[in-house]
């Protein structure tokens, strides 16, 4: 468990990002700092293609910058191969997604499992996290439960026990309640505030609701590549 | 293993199609089984048939005798290690329809001729001590539920004992089994020495069957066999002498044709296999790219995601492989489906295991380029697709 303190957890230094297109180059972002303090519960707003999701990737280790050092927990994934970074996902960061992006094929509870199978927990020891994790997000009686059987909010609560449930240094969140009504998208956005202010989880939640980023304890804005405290105009 | 669900949930998510490919795959496998054990059932014979034996006759015909004495002669023959001879018996055990072969033999000649016979060397002593003492093949044995110590009566055909009767008893004292299952373990042997002793008052003393020679070197056989026949030449008692095998290959050459047209067939319905396989395990992957994705995401590393790709391939074609070997070796073994054309019809534990083997063969090459694209996907892409 993360105490909460203002040591830097997340540190962007003069990102770049550039993809290709063809011939055509799109800049998404440039020259782009960030510093995520351990404990921080920081919404990520911006337009419609200004690079949310492109950023968060990059914080995630699931995309390297075209230029500048992305580093977590000291740790500058910008320099690690690509097994290394697995093995780095699997041990430090939980991922949610506004799809959800559960297996259809697999219950609940078997969907939660599936970061635990890279470790070396038993099963009996994996048994007991995943239970925890979907105690910890209310949805102990739908362990059984395939996706399809379960409301679109029960579904981003499976997906987010499934980000926690190997407690990992950091929890990032991409329009985790883009898919859902308000009163959904509020007990997802209550379930995050709670891990953040009593288990002390690191949370980055990419967002276009200012009702969801109002509960973040900050708010930065990405337009045209680069980040702002204030909204764009 | 943990992650052997996670395989199979995958196959299940489109039963239909998951169903339909391992049903091809079992056809195949069938098809498989019921072509090994055939072309075993043919050419059985001629792999048997051991490629250092040759046997001597009398060239008149084979029911025509030979001197006992020849043995002697033949083993200073250059090229030839070892000889030993059989006489036919003809003998009936309670019914004609009972047919099996007994024959009078030098046993421990015999037995060295013969390693593809395998007694139990406390039996072979016991042999050796009595006269009247004869082994038998377990196929026999078990037919008539012979033990050791039972005493058989034979009634001979051919051959009768001083006192006018043909009826001759044997003491078994031993049960050979075949070094392999296609080894025939019908005939019973018994000892030369007591059959020429007991004979003597009728006809026949001194002459034998025929000869089993064994030659040092293989590629030297048609050699030997010359100058054995030549050693003979103009005696009272010619001989002509073959390889054992000769007339069985003979049929087999014929029967090769039928199985190279079924092995061509099996080869394009494994074709068809590859194909069907590797489109399904193609779309498989094709369709879960998001879900490969979040694998990865969750930190699933390349090597991985490359395994579970291929163990589906290969736990979709094992299984189908192995229902398919397994309903062809129920099948196959409940015996010979000709009544009586293809005595040795059984699914040899070779081609089991080598159709085991194809069957993963099979699931890795049709699962290694599905896999090598999972492989490849970025992260970041294969999210965007969910
Ligand atoms: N793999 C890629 N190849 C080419 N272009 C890409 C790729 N990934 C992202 N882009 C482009 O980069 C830009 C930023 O994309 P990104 O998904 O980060 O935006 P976003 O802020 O998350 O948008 P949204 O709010 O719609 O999710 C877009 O113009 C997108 O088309
Ligand atoms: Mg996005």
């Amino acid at each position: 468990m993360n105490t909460q303190g203002n040591d830097t957890l997340v540190s962007v230094d003069g990102v770049e990002k550039i993809f290709h297109r063809g011939a055509e180059e799109i800049h998404v972002l440039s020259n782009l700092q960030l510093r995520v303090p351990s404990g921080e519960f920081l919404a990520l707003m911006g337009p419609s293609g200004s690079g949310k999701s492109t950023l968060l990737n990059l914080i995630g280790g699931l995309d390297r910058p075209t230029r500048g050092t992305v580093s977590v927990a000291g740790e500058r994934l910008d320099q690690l191969s690509d097994h290394r970074l697995a093995a780095w996902r699997a041990r430090h960061v939980g991922f949610v997604f506004q799809l959800y992006n559960l297996m259809p094929m697999l219950t609940a509870e078997r969907n939660v499992e599936l970061p635990l199978l890279l470790t070396h927990l038993s099963k009996a020891e994996r048994s007991q996290h995943v239970k925890a994790a979907l105690a910890m997000v209310g949805l102990s009686h739908r362990e059984r439960h395939y996706p399809r059987t379960l409301s679109g909010g029960e579904q981003q609560r499976v997906g987010i026990a499934r980000g926690i449930v190997t407690d990992p240094t950091l929890l990032l969140c991409d329009e985790p309640t883009g898919d859902l009504d308000r009163k959904a998208g509020d007990e997802i956005l209550n379930l995050l505030q709670g891990l953040n202010r009593e288990h002390g989880k690191t949370i980055i939640m990419v967002t276009h609701d200012p009702h969801a980023s109002a509960r973040a304890a900050r708010t930065v804005h990405l337009d045209k590549g680069q980040l702002s405290n204030e909204p764009v105009k | 293993m943990k992650f052997l669900h996670l395989v199979w949930s995958n196959l299940r998510r489109k039963k239909l199609r998951t169903s339909l490919t391992l049903l091809s795959i079992l056809v195949a496998f069938v098809l498989f089984g019921f072509l090994a054990a055939i072309k075993h059932a043919l050419a059985g014979g001629v792999e048997l048939a051991g490629a250092d034996r040759l046997i001597v006759r009398h060239k008149v015909s084979i029911i025509q005798m030979l001197p006992e004495s020849y043995k002697a002669r033949m083993e200073r023959i250059p090229g030839v290690v070892l000889a030993t001879h059989q006489t036919w018996f003809g003998g009936i055990y309670q019914d004609p329809k009972n047919f099996f072969m007994q024959n009078p033999v030098v046993p421990e000649e015999f037995l060295a001729m013969h390693p593809e016979l395998i007694l139990a060397p406390g039996q072979k002593q016991a042999w050796l001590k009595s006269r009247t003492g004869a082994v038998v093949g377990r196929k026999t044995a078990d037919r008539f539920h012979w033990k050791i110590g039972d005493r058989v009566p034979i009634q001979s055909t051919i051959w009768s004992k001083p006192d006018g009767s043909r009826v001759w008893e044997f003491d078994i004292v031993g049960i050979y089994d075949g070094k392999d299952k296609g080894t025939d373990t019908t005939a019973l042997f018994f000892r030369y020495d007591y059959f020429d002793e007991v004979r003597r008052q009728s006809w026949g003393k001194g002459q034998v069957g025929w000869y089993t020679i064994r030659v040092k070197d293989p590629a030297q056989a048609a050699d030997v066999a010359k100058r054995v026949d030549q050693e003979f030449e103009n005696s009272s008692a010619e001989t002509k002498t073959e390889p054992e095998g000769a007339f069985v290959q003979a049929w087999a050459r014929q029967i090769g044709n039928i199985v190279m047209i079924v092995a061509a067939i099996l080869g394009a319905v494994f074709f068809t296999i590859l194909l069907v396989t590797g489109n399904t395990m193609a779309q498989a992957v094709r369709e879960r790219t998001g879900e490969l994705g979040v694998l990865k995401a969750i930190g699933f590393t390349n090597g991985q995601i490359v395994s579970l790709v291929l163990a589906e391939a290969c736990l979709l074609t094992v299984l189908g492989g192995g229902l398919g070997l397994g309903l062809a070796w129920l099948v196959i073994s409940r015996g010979d489906p000709t009544g009586g054309l293809l005595p040795m019809f059984f699914f040899p534990t070779r081609d089991l295991l080598i159709g085991l083997g194809i069957s993963v063969v099979l699931g890795i090459v049709t699962g290694i380029f599905p896999a090598y694209q999972a492989m490849r996907l970025r992260v970041a892409d294969a999210l965007r697709r969910m």
